[in-house]
């Protein structure tokens, strides 16, 4: 008895200790959320210094960005991370499975980690930037091209969709193997050991184990890299924008949604923003409910997954 | 025996590999640092690979640029960055270990709330953000670029499971016995107990703040209050094929040459930190 009001005596810490986050949380986050969505029914944008709105007009903003190039800017984020993902994901595995191979003797391990890790810390903006010049037509990239003879006229990179989408996967691409990488390897270091000993036993050949071991045994922490990488590729902004300075060029083929979002906002229209960031957010909470499911361990020793286990195979004898 | 040469053969395309790969993440770095060493006219005559001798001009040149103050860029993105990084920790330590060594009624909705916005994206809210900011008189001003890093759900996270793996219970009854208050059990006890992980979230909230770009370049409108990425893209905007290139490139070396430096004094401990507090298998 004695015990128990002692903790409820603790408890009001418990409140005090957890109150910093969530009232920054309410403040920062939850209220401009709701803001947002507000506005998302409203007409409600600037044009010139007058201020039209805010006059509720229900669905029209989400019908009409239904209407406008949102859908192809959809289309461009995701083919801009397809390009930068698939070589990553595929990189990143190989030289996961390199690394952790201990059959194999790779010299200078940490150096090669330090060396693929550090794209990304490098700011996203500067990097753009750096390729943009790099990649000019009178940048060093065409300057040495044209002094190896493998081009006469300089190649203009950043005048072509294929070039730009390119540049921007390549960039994506470097970012983000070395993180992929350093995240695969250590699943596949979690795998037991002794399921690698007993596949040598059996005589399995390397293929063999990498597809029927180590792929099946990463596969949870593939998945997340998998979702957390849509949930990034969704929000990309910095690259694409920096490179084609905002404008998506040629023809607007590199504009991101995250791009139209802030052309909205930085044009002051409310309304739009507002619905846009709706889409946005319905997107990406069906994406945070799966990094959800798969971070939170509500079966901690297997039996439920083992429950339903047995209970799918009793179906199956019946 | 048998398995030997195959085994070698693919020991020698790994590494073939891994230098091209290596290669690629060096090169436009490489390229970067030797052109910031050459001046405007020895660029025009064509790339080098070896340096060039006007690096301190460059700096000097930069320095004194009114238009892009690069220098009062550093400064302001310092100022972001750190204190970013220290509250970010300290207040996402203390919400972890309210909701660790605390018993009471919401614990469990609290932490199921934060774990479903553990990646939720900052860009929904943008546009309510800016609305709400610029109400309470802080648009273009730093405060708004350091303050809402206090909830940062994915620094919780890890705290979280670093308190679960290494801080035992007993130790706060001890502490309690012996008359320590829970401020100062936080403080004295849990903080250096945690000051490994503390470590390594802050390198990652400095670097994460540092690089950012898309939140200040909506709040931030005056020159001197500029952060470094922001003055990236106004020098992307503007008219800069009649700049002074090794300018340029000087100007991109100072946005992220500190980076690199701090990555590689602290790499070890950084590649470790990728992946604690990752997904449970």
């Amino acid at each position: 008895m004695k015990k128990k009001s002692k903790s409820i005596s603790y408890a009001k810490w418990g409140y005090i200790f957890i109150l910093p986050f969530f009232v920054s949380f309410f403040i920062f986050s939850l209220i401009p959320l709701i803001d947002t969505i507000r506005y998302s029914f409203f007409e409600y944008y600037r044009s010139g210094i007058k201020e039209i709105g805010p006059n509720f007009i229900g669905m029209a903003n989400y019908a009409e960005l239904l209407k406008s190039d949102m859908l192809k800017y959809g289309g461009n984020t995701l083919i801009l991370w397809l390009i930068g993902f698939i070589p990553q994901i595929l990189v990143a595995l190989l030289l996961a499975v390199w690394f952790t191979d201990i059959r194999m003797k790779i010299h200078a391990k940490q150096f090669f980690k330090v060396v693929i890790y550090l794209p990304n810390l490098i700011m996203a903006s500067a990097f753009a930037m750096l390729f943009f010049t790099m990649f000019s037509t009178n940048g060093p990239v065409n300057e040495i091209l044209m002094s190896m003879g493998l081009t006469e006229k300089a190649i203009d990179f950043m005048g072509t969709v294929g070039g730009t989408r390119s540049l921007i996967g390549l960039m994506n691409f470097l970012m983000w193997f070395g993180n992929t990488t350093i995240m695969l390897m250590a699943a596949i270091m979690g795998i037991s050991v002794d399921i690698f000993e007993a596949s040598d036993l059996d005589g399995c050949t390397g293929l063999q184990r990498f597809f029927y071991i180590t792929l099946p045994q990463i596969r949870p922490i593939l998945a997340y890299t998998l979702i957390t990488s849509v949930i990034g590729g969704l929000q990309m902004f910095d690259v694409p924008q920096i490179l084609t300075n905002g404008q998506g060029n040629p023809d607007r083929t590199s504009m991101t949604l995250i791009m139209f979002l802030n052309n909205h906002l930085k044009s002051r229209n409310y309304g739009m923003a507002g619905a846009l960031s709706v889409y946005l957010f319905i997107v990406s909470g069906i994406l945070c409910f799966f990094v959800y499911k798969m971070t939170i361990d509500d079966d901690p020793d297997g039996s439920k997954a083992a429950a339903k286990k047995k209970a799918k195979e009793e179906r199956r004898r019946r | 025996m048998k398995q030997q040469k195959p085994a070698h053969l693919r020991n020698v395309i790994a590494h073939i590999v891994l230098i091209i790969l290596s290669f690629m993440c060096l090169f436009f770095f490489y390229i970067l640092i030797i052109n910031a060493t050459r001046s405007h006219a020895d660029l025009q005559k064509g790339f080098s690979a070896l340096p060039g001798n006007a690096f301190i001009t460059n700096l000097k040149n930069i320095a004194n640029d009114g238009t892009f103050p690069m220098f009062r860029g550093i400064v302001n993105s310092l100022i972001v960055s750190v204190s970013s990084a220290a509250i970010c920790t300290y207040f996402s330590s203390l919400t972890a270990y309210g909701l660790y060594a605390y018993d009471f009624k919401v614990k469990k909705v609290a932490f199921t709330f934060i774990m479903a916005i553990l990646v939720m994206p900052t860009q929904v809210t943008a546009m309510g953000f800016l609305r709400l900011i610029t109400k309470m008189g802080m648009y273009d001003s730093l405060l708004p670029l350091i303050i809402p890093s206090i909830a940062s759900p994915a620094v919780f996270y890890f705290m979280y499971s670093y308190l679960q793996s290494s801080l035992p219970i007993s130790l706060v009854e001890a502490a309690r016995i012996d008359g320590s208050g829970e401020f100062r059990t936080f403080n004295q006890i849990v903080i250096p107990i945690m000051k490994p992980a503390i470590a390594v979230q802050a390198i990652f909230s400095f670097v994460g703040t540092w690089n950012n770009y898309f939140v200040p370049a909506l709040v931030i409108q005056s020159k001197d209050k500029m952060t470094v990425p922001i003055l990236i893209a106004t020098l992307r905007g503007a008219d800069f094929m009649n700049f002074d290139m090794g300018k340029i490139y000087m100007m991109i070396t100072v946005a992220i040459v500190p980076i690199i430096i701090v990555y590689l004094l602290l790499s070890k401990y950084i590649i470790a930190g990728v992946t604690l507090g990752g997904v449970k298998e």
